[in-house]
């Protein structure tokens, strides 16, 4: 049947397209991904040995000292316990790795995320664009990332970083194009009405005033970026991930509860020191 | 000279405001092209100019256009037809650069809601046309400075918008305006969210720095007494046209049409109206020509008083019938006999004349600076003025 068929008409070979496309894809732009994933690997490395080098004792004190600027005593006291708590299940070094991809991953969500936040805020054409993109980004289950990652980072902490960035940088880009859009509109013809150019109007007027909405975006990416963790290590990236990895494969669950409580102290310290609940004056 | 000079102005918000002008032209109206092609139109076919150094009011209910309008002369909103001049320059017509540069020196606006940036102190907000100038920090900082002592605000520098009241944070979009040293203020209803105390207070402050500075002063209102107390002009506008242009006299007095005789119907005239609108000419002698000359006034003319002048027209006062026949018989001249009474300038408002008018059983004299009668004011007039203004107001009998 399917040979008379084929006879006449011939077979859409879709499969061998993508993998040639792919092929070529990955042929014409291996220099470029494995550059950029070496790049990722030494600035996450710079990162954690930066974490190590300084003694644990003096990194918790810094986190409190942090916690009690952002957000007072109880954070402060919070961050103490249960970073201490953390070194003593003897988790540290797997916490720094954990750290240093979150804070990569982050790191790169703003750079990429505001300037985008940005444009969503100030085009409608550019918000009906990457609003669907978004929406693709986040209801996409996050292992599919996996797979294109794998293809053109390899294994590692590189592939790791980009899954997350991915997966947790949408919250950034809707909060800040949403910050922008609620600067009342009589505050823009003010500063239009005084002659600022448009950069101005951005710097002066709209971002200082955007500022609070976009922290909550970049809260909600770190919050994003710790539920990662696990998933990233599932192409090699190391941390605390890596470990609730192997009690899973080993059921292991003394390791299994020792790191996954881990991840939940570290998800509190970065949440409250990031969302700055003591209410700035005014 | 004129300052700013409107030429048949019109914004059509819609799809197609292009088609929307022509319909104009063609004479319909804002509603009819409402339900032909679901445009909104802002302002029609606005045209009026605006002297150097006056405060021209752009007066209307909600809807009627006057925002739009204001937005319109420096270019917030793009005009869809018509040009504004300023200073000669078509503001239509300019680049970005050349807007950028009129909105930071020609023009400065004040905001219904006064539109201060929250996250910056007073001084920044007061300095912030300045600032996009990139004007060097001192400078700025002190002609900020000196625009907010003007509005008596001095020692707020320091203090966020927030923790202001709302008269206060006006007079920081003013001083944020006046920093500027902007020729023409736009002021969009700039008043409208005070209470009316503090509104009376702002009134009266702008007219005091007015009188210092010689500004141009476009003001939006929907509130006519505002209109008629700060305007030396008014623009009445209704469904984005101009009804009617004139002083605040004159719409009060000739109303172009039915719909400004409403509008003013419920104006509490004494408070616009002044001695001098409402003074009819008074029975006068001239000391010198004597008691008989008086006398036979008053017979002929059936009154019982006269008011007596010198040759200069100045007042001396007033004489009544029964002491004029007492002093005939005893020889006495008529300056002896007078009787002095209050007078009223002529400027004086209705509403100040309550007082004085209620403790005189005669017509109350009206003078000028150098004290010479110009006519009387009787309780009749006032009681007529309030009852009607617009016929009484076109009566008999005034003396220039």
């Amino acid at each position: 049947m399917s040979d008379t068929y084929h006879h006449f008409i011939p077979k859409i070979e879709i499969g061998t397209w993508v993998q040639d496309a792919v092929d070529a894809f990955v042929n014409h732009t291996e220099t470029f991904f494995t550059g950029l994933g070496n790049g990722i690997n030494w600035f996450v490395e710079q990162l954690v040995d930066g974490f190590t080098w300084i003694n644990p004792f003096v990194f918790i004190i810094i986190v409190a000292a942090i916690a009690f600027w952002r957000s007072g005593w109880g954070v402060a006291i919070f961050s103490l316990v249960g970073l201490w708590f953390i070194f003593d299940l003897g988790y540290w070094p797997d916490t720094m790795q954990t750290l240093g991809l979150i804070l990569t991953a982050i790191i790169i969500s703003i750079i990429i995320g505001i300037p985008f936040g940005i444009w969503i805020g100030l085009s409608d054409a550019a918000k009906n664009i990457i609003t669907p993109i978004l929406d693709f980004m986040q209801t996409m289950p996050a292992f599919v990332y996996l797979i294109p990652v794998l293809f053109l980072f390899g294994t590692g902490m590189a592939p790791g970083v980009v899954a997350t960035v991915i997966f947790s940088m949408p919250p950034t880009i809707r909060m800040a194009g949403l910050g922008i859009r609620q600067v009342p509109e009589d505050l823009i013809e003010a500063s239009e009405a005084f002659g600022s150019t448009t950069s101005q109007k951005l710097f002066k007027v709209q971002l200082p005033l955007a500022m609070k909405t976009i922290m909550a975006g970049i809260n909600q990416s770190i919050m994003l970026a710790l539920s990662m963790v696990v998933i990233a290590s599932l192409v090699a990236a190391p941390g605390l991930g890596a470990k609730v990895y192997l009690a899973v494969t080993q059921l292991r669950l003394d390791i299994g509860v020792e790191s996954g409580l881990a991840i939940v102290i570290i998800a509190i310290v970065l949440d409250r020191i990031t969302q700055n609940t003591r209410k700035n004056k005014s | 000279m004129d300052k700013i000079e409107v030429r048949s102005v019109t914004k059509v918000f819609g799809k197609n405001p292009k088609r929307g002008v022509e319909l104009l032209n063609q004479g319909l109206t804002k509603s009819d092209i409402l339900h032909k092609t679901g445009m909104t139109v802002g302002v029609n076919q606005a045209s009026f100019s605006i002297k150097d150094g006056e405060i021209f009011v752009i007066m209307g209910l909600s809807g009627s256009g006057k925002s739009t309008l204001v937005r319109l002369l420096n270019r917030l909103i793009e005009p869809t037809s018509g040009t504004v001049l300023i200073d000669g320059k078509d503001v239509t017509k300019m680049n970005k650069q050349e807007l950028r540069n009129t909105r930071r020196n020609k023009m400065s606006m004040v905001f219904q809601r006064f539109a201060l940036f929250p996250h910056r102190t007073i001084l920044a907000n007061t300095e912030y046309g300045l600032e996009v100038q990139k004007i060097p920090k001192e400078e700025r900082h002190q002609k900020a400075m000196e625009a907010l002592e003007l509005v008596g605000l001095k020692g707020y520098e320091d203090k966020k918008p927030g923790e202001l009241s709302g008269g206060m944070q006006q007079r920081v979009g003013l001083a944020r305006a006046l920093a500027n040293d902007a020729d023409v203020l736009l002021m969009d209803e700039a008043f409208s969210a005070l209470d009316p105390l503090i509104r009376k207070d702002m009134q009266d402050e702008l007219l005091d720095l007015q009188s210092k500075m010689q500004k141009t002063i476009v003001f939006i209102t929907h509130d006519l007494d505002e209109a008629l107390r700060i305007g030396d002009r008014i623009v009445l506008m209704k469904d984005g046209g101009v009804v009617q242009i004139g002083t605040p006299e004159e719409i009060l007095m000739n109303p172009a049409n039915r719909y400004v005789e409403q509008f003013v119907e419920d104006v509490d005239v004494t408070k616009v109206f002044t001695a001098e609108h409402v003074m009819k000419r008074p029975e006068t002698i001239e000391v010198s020509r004597g008691l008989r000359v008086a006398m036979k006034i008053m017979k002929d003319e059936g009154v019982s008083t006269v008011y007596a002048i010198d040759k200069n027209k100045k007042f001396l006062g007033i004489l009544y019938g029964d002491e004029a026949a007492r002093a005939a018989e005893q020889g006495l001249k008529i300056q002896d006999v007078l009787k002095q009474v209050e007078t009223v300038r002529l400027d004086t408002l209705l509403m100040d004349m309550f007082e004085v008018i209620s403790g005189s059983s005669v017509p109350i004299p009206v003078v000028d600076e150098e004290g010479r009668l110009r006519g009387i004011v009787k309780r009749s007039a006032i009681i007529d003025v309030m009852a009607d203004s617009s016929e009484v107001l076109n009566g008999d009998g005034v003396t220039k």
